[in-house]
């Protein structure tokens, strides 16, 4: 009796545990799905690299490099502010702050992570985006300047998090070793903690830029919408996952606007898994150096 | 006690049959007038449950044709692709006209400009006119705000106005007639068009070829860019949707809809 019992409970576990692997999978195939068939439409190539998306236009025109530069160019914003944000953070937690201090500092910047994406939104559409404008006296605040700062925002705790965590695996018989053959505190963190702990703040950036990259609601309301490919910083821009958010809506089920959106999903889900392979990548090489198992 | 609580547990579950729920979805032009008329009509009709929902004409008519909202409130008529649609899925979408509109030009309080023909809009929106000084206003970019295609307000603005040209791609581009209102009023540059519900203080409303955008010029048809709002139901309605579709064209959800903003159907109100 107690056996089945316990093999019961450990088939429900594994049914539990490859149920995402099945989600994983279905929505692979609905992507794929949905998506390949505008591609008898237009070529893969105008797709990715035509230069005007104007879907409901007649006739329409699905060029999304606009779009995808437009992704990049606010991830790559969100990442001027994260790295330093996170990454110092991480390091002050880790190394100079008291407990008295990380016992604040932590839950806080954990709370900053749990913020809905909405009120990031809100805060850049209402404060920094007029803040901006004026200080730099632009025609509109909403621009990738504004997304940039507000996704780096949002993506700090994430790499902050991530990055403490990789501190803390560091052994402490390096720090003792580098105490010990007279290395001062500047000298142990920068030659022997940060090089330790590297290719876990790289992964720890890298899930950072997937978050920024992915992020939906606040770059709808903050990044202006504009399809253009941007020439400035201060140019709105219609990163990808605004555009499908705000035009999924309206396209008919079927239509060619449908399967346009949903190959933009596609390419969205291509960049994101390339940056979590190379996460994963990095963080099991960073284990192996470190003499941990796996 | 065991009775008791069968009895408790049978009048929980079947509370929820006794309220009718009403879904409405659509057009944020007429969200302001759906939000309030059934805001009153849940007062005077305690047992009816009405939950109203923006997301722009095109959501709203996809949504009654597949059947997970009752009314489609839209500012544009339904697009022959869209009947279609709701023929194949068994479904026969009658309109009810609730109101009059018209899609009113705005721009930044500070900008001297106050009248524009619409050939001169249709300039600002398809091509890259950049100065406000071409028009006779300030010397100051252009700031070209437009509503996301899922906008009834942008379909009618793009057929009226366009003639179904492309605005021009750098265009700012809002999901709500508040987003655009509100971006207007902080933005110096900006030129936008909104319901007429959305005008505020905070916004200077130009005239179109001449004509203010006001009651009388859009019910004798004076105002160039004039619409109808819609209701859409599955079917001539019945129950609790024919009873709220009544109340909004009543005098009294009329008067809701002028004090919205908006233009009343019946001229005398």
């Amino acid at each position: 009796m107690n056996k089945k019992k316990e093999l019961a409970i450990k088939y429900l576990f594994t049914a539990l545990a490859f149920a995402s692997l099945v989600f994983l999978i279905g929505i692979v195939l609905v992507l794929f799905k949905e998506a390949l068939p505008i591609f008898t439409k237009v070529s893969p190539g105008a797709f990715l690299f035509g230069e005007s998306w104007y879907p409901t236009a007649e006739p329409p025109e699905f060029g999304i490099l606009p779009l995808i530069l437009a992704s990049l160019w606010v991830t790559a914003g969100a990442l001027v502010i994260c790295v330093p944000l996170g990454v110092g953070s991480a390091l002050y937690l880790h190394e100079l702050a008291g407990p008295r201090q990380r016992a604040v500092l932590k839950p806080v910047i954990e709370i900053l992570a749990s913020v809905p994406s909405i009120i990031y939104g809100f805060f850049g559409m209402v404060i920094l985006a007029p803040l901006l404008q004026n200080s730099f006296d632009l025609p509109i605040g909403l621009c990738v300047l504004t997304t940039g700062i507000i996704l780096g925002v949002m993506a700090a705790p994430t790499v902050a998090s991530i990055s403490e965590d990789a501190l803390s695996y560091v052994p402490r018989s390096f720090r003792e070793a580098s105490f010990a053959v007279g290395a001062d505190r500047w000298q142990t963190l920068t030659k022997v903690i940060i090089p330790a702990a590297g290719s876990g703040i790289s992964t720890a950036i890298i899930l950072g830029m997937s978050r920024a990259i992915g992020e939906t609601m606040t770059v709808l309301m903050v990044a202006g919408g504009s399809a253009v490919i941007p020439r400035s910083i201060f140019d709105p821009v219609r990163p990808m996952t605004a555009a499908i958010a705000a035009e999924m809506g309206e396209a008919p089920v079927g239509s060619d606007h449908y399967h346009a959106l949903f190959a933009i999903a596609l390419i969205l889900f291509l960049i994101t898994f390339v940056f979590n392979i190379a996460a994963e990548f990095i963080s099991r090489r960073f284990r192996l150096k470190l003499g941990l198992s796996r | 006690m065991k009775k008791l609580l069968i009895a408790v547990l049978v009048l929980n579950l079947s509370a929820p049959l006794f309220a009718e729920k009403v879904v409405l979805e659509g057009s944020t032009t007429v969200l302001p007038i759906a939000q309030k008329a059934a805001e009153v009509f849940m007062k005077n009709n305690p047992s009816a449950d009405l939950s109203v929902r923006g997301g722009g004409s095109g959501v709203g008519i996809a949504s009654i044709i597949d059947g997970t909202c009752d009314i489609a409130d839209a500012s544009r008529a339904i697009k022959p692709a869209e009947l279609e649609k709701a023929a194949k899925r068994g479904r026969d979408l009658k309109a009810h006209v609730i109101a009059m509109d018209g899609i009113t030009h705005i721009v930044h309080p500070s900008n001297t400009i106050t009248n524009l023909s619409r050939a001169q809009i249709k300039e600002i929106y398809t091509s890259r006119a950049a100065n406000w000084k071409k028009f006779g206003g300030p010397d100051l970019k252009i700031v070209v705000i437009s509503r996301d295609s899922a906008s009834g307000t942008f379909e009618a603005f793009s057929e009226i106005v366009l003639d179904k040209k492309k605005v021009r791609p750098d265009a700012i581009m809002q999901a709500s007639n508040q987003g655009i209102a509100s971006i207007v009023s902080r933005t110096p540059g900006a030129i936008g068009y909104v319901g007429l519900g959305y005008i505020s203080p905070s916004v200077k409303i130009l005239s179109v070829d001449g004509v203010m955008p006001d009651k009388e010029a859009v019910l004798k048809n004076k105002y160039p860019i004039s619409r109808p709002l819609f209701m859409y139901t599955n079917g001539t309605p019945g129950g609790t949707i024919k009873k709220f579709i009544d109340f909004v064209k009543s005098p009294e959800g009329q008067k809701i809809v002028s004090e919205e903003g908006f233009i009343g159907l019946n001229p005398k109100q």
